[in-house]
């Protein structure tokens, strides 16, 4: 790091990292630890807590369920529209969320295409708590699903041949070599995954509604609080954000990945 | 040399996306429900361009707390303009205009009064309670006997943030009621429906407009103001639903 490439390196690096950790600190510098106590008791909070919690781990299931498999598919055949494929299951990635709420209103809304058939199944979405996991696994899964293709995409081809040629079958090789080779890709993968969800809040509004307890998840009770009781807000804020940095390091530590220090393989 | 060129380049182009041109932008954060009517006025103001901030008059409130500093800031009742002033950070409110709250429903819907809400598996979208709809709304559940106004909250499904959010879970048919303004269903253009609350239930709706302090252009904001009481905004304001000021 010699010369003024280098420092000019280093300028941009610190000038990112502290717009980026500068609102962050921001909702801490504010937040008295009372604060943030009085905050959880408020009606409501633990509600909006759990909920989160709960929604985002049913959502995370069912994106390892689906995703896993679908992203090992992905990542070892080769078949025509691959590319297209791929491109369709990332592009929920960069849709702005109320393109989402609105989407899956269109879809699966009373009015939407599948409509008719949800109301005639008798089943109830919108403005339900099965409504907010839609939402969360709809803007959650493309990163897992990218991360897991990623994991599977860097695996060794020849460990895979070698266990089928072992005798293992495709199923068998896929769940005992495939999985834990991929594991950093896969968890890294759960990790983002997980915090976008926890995150949601457009598509959830528009989509789910905001009701307590059963569909006013952290991020919808925080809006509610931010016109009446900004503390409040900064409050459940920090805890969110206390919720996520934790979910993250946890999921990092327990992969083994040096996430902190490299990049997922 | 061509370096210092490139960064004056730069220098100007930042300095023209703030500048001044002949006419002023007018910032003005107004209530969800004054969407059509502002956005009509807006459209061919005298003397200066408008921009608008549409969202819930609540939170719209606690943006300028924050320091954020519109010219205008209209509000769906007026207790908020007037927290503002007394906080020292808007002028003197002027009450503009006056609404009402009525049931709202899907065009062809099997819902005909108050009474209905009551029942089994009906949805209902309200504001939620800090939101000027929703504490509209919670008075004039207020004034229903017990029985039957637990039976209606029992059946509401979201409190939205604003109009908005009641209409498009209205609009999208989401939920089976909701309670707006009367303006906001005449601006769906006949996708609902609105059924009047009986007179001794209707609340009374007043708009607050005030000029914040601090504001970039106070005399086009002023003038803003004036044509909300009489003259283009006055007229947008009854074509899109709205009544006059209530009488003080």
């Amino acid at each position: 790091m010699k010369g003024w490439f280098g420092a000019l390196l280093v300028a941009a690096l610190a000038v990112a990292l502290l717009f980026l950790i500068l609102p962050i600190v921001a909702i801490f510098v504010d937040t008295q630890p009372q604060d943030l106590v009085a905050s959880l008791g408020e009606e409501g909070a633990l509600e909006a807590l759990r909920l989160s919690l709960v929604c985002s781990a049913v959502a995370l299931g069912i994106i390892v369920l689906v995703g896993t498999p679908a992203a090992y598919l992905l990542a070892t055949r080769r078949f025509r529209g691959r590319a297209a494929v791929v491109t369709l299951i990332e592009l929920p990635l960069v849709l702005p969320p109320a393109v989402a709420g609105i989407g899956l209103l269109a879809a699966l809304g009373p009015n939407g295409v599948l409509g008719g058939l949800i109301e005639d199944a008798g089943v109830q979405i919108v403005l339900t708590t099965a409504g907010v996991i839609l939402a969360l696994t709809f803007v959650a899964a493309p990163f897992y699903v990218r991360q897991a293709q990623a994991g599977f995409e860097a695996v060794d081809r020849t460990w895979l041949d070698a266990s089928r040629t072992l005798g293992a079958g495709e199923a068998r090789t896929f769940l005992r070599v495939a999985i834990p080779a991929a594991g950093p890709g896969l968890v890294s993968g759960l990790a983002l995954a997980w915090g976008r969800a926890l995150g949601e809040f457009g598509a959830t509004l528009m989509f789910a509604g905001s009701f307590r307890g059963i569909t006013q998840t952290v991020p919808l009770a925080i809006y509610e609080r931010f016109s009446t009781d900004f503390t409040g807000a900064l409050a459940l804020s920090a805890v969110l954000v206390a919720l996520s940095a934790a979910l993250l390091l946890s999921v990092k530590l327990l992969s083994g990945s040096a996430w902190l220090g490299g990049a997922a393989r | 040399m061509r370096r210092a060129a490139v960064v004056g380049l730069a220098l100007a182009v930042l300095a023209g996306c703030g500048g001044d041109d002949e006419t002023p932008q007018l910032t003005v954060s107004a209530a969800a429900s004054l969407k059509q009517a502002f956005t009509q006025y807006g459209r061919d103001l005298p003397e200066a361009r408008a921009r608008f901030s549409f969202a819930g008059s609540e939170e719209l409130a606690a943006q300028i707390e924050q320091g954020v500093k519109p010219d205008v800031y209209a509000a769906a009742n007026t207790k908020l303009p007037q927290q503002l002033y007394e906080k020292g950070l808007v002028e003197r409110p002027t009450v503009f205009a006056g609404n009402r709250l009525v049931l709202a429903v899907p065009a062809g819907s099997g819902i005909g009064a108050l009474e209905d809400l009551a029942a089994n598996g009906v949805a209902l979208a309200v504001g939620a309670e800090d939101v000027p709809v929703g504490a509209y709304t919670r008075t004039v559940l207020d004034k229903l006997p017990a029985a039957q106004r637990g039976a209606i909250l029992a059946n509401v499904r979201t409190e939205e943030p604003d109009v908005a959010g009641i209409t498009g879970k209205l609009t999208q048919g989401a939920v089976d009621a909701g309670f707006l303004y009367v303006s906001d269903v005449r601006a769906t253009d006949g996708a609902l429906e609105a059924i009047e609350l009986p007179d001794a239930l209707q609340p009374d709706v007043a708009y607050g407009v005030v000029v914040v302090k601090g504001a970039r252009h106070p005399r086009e904001a002023r003038a803003f103001i004036a044509g909300l009481l009489d003259g283009e905004g006055a007229r947008a304001l009854e074509r899109a639903g709205f009544e006059p000021p209530p009488a003080q």
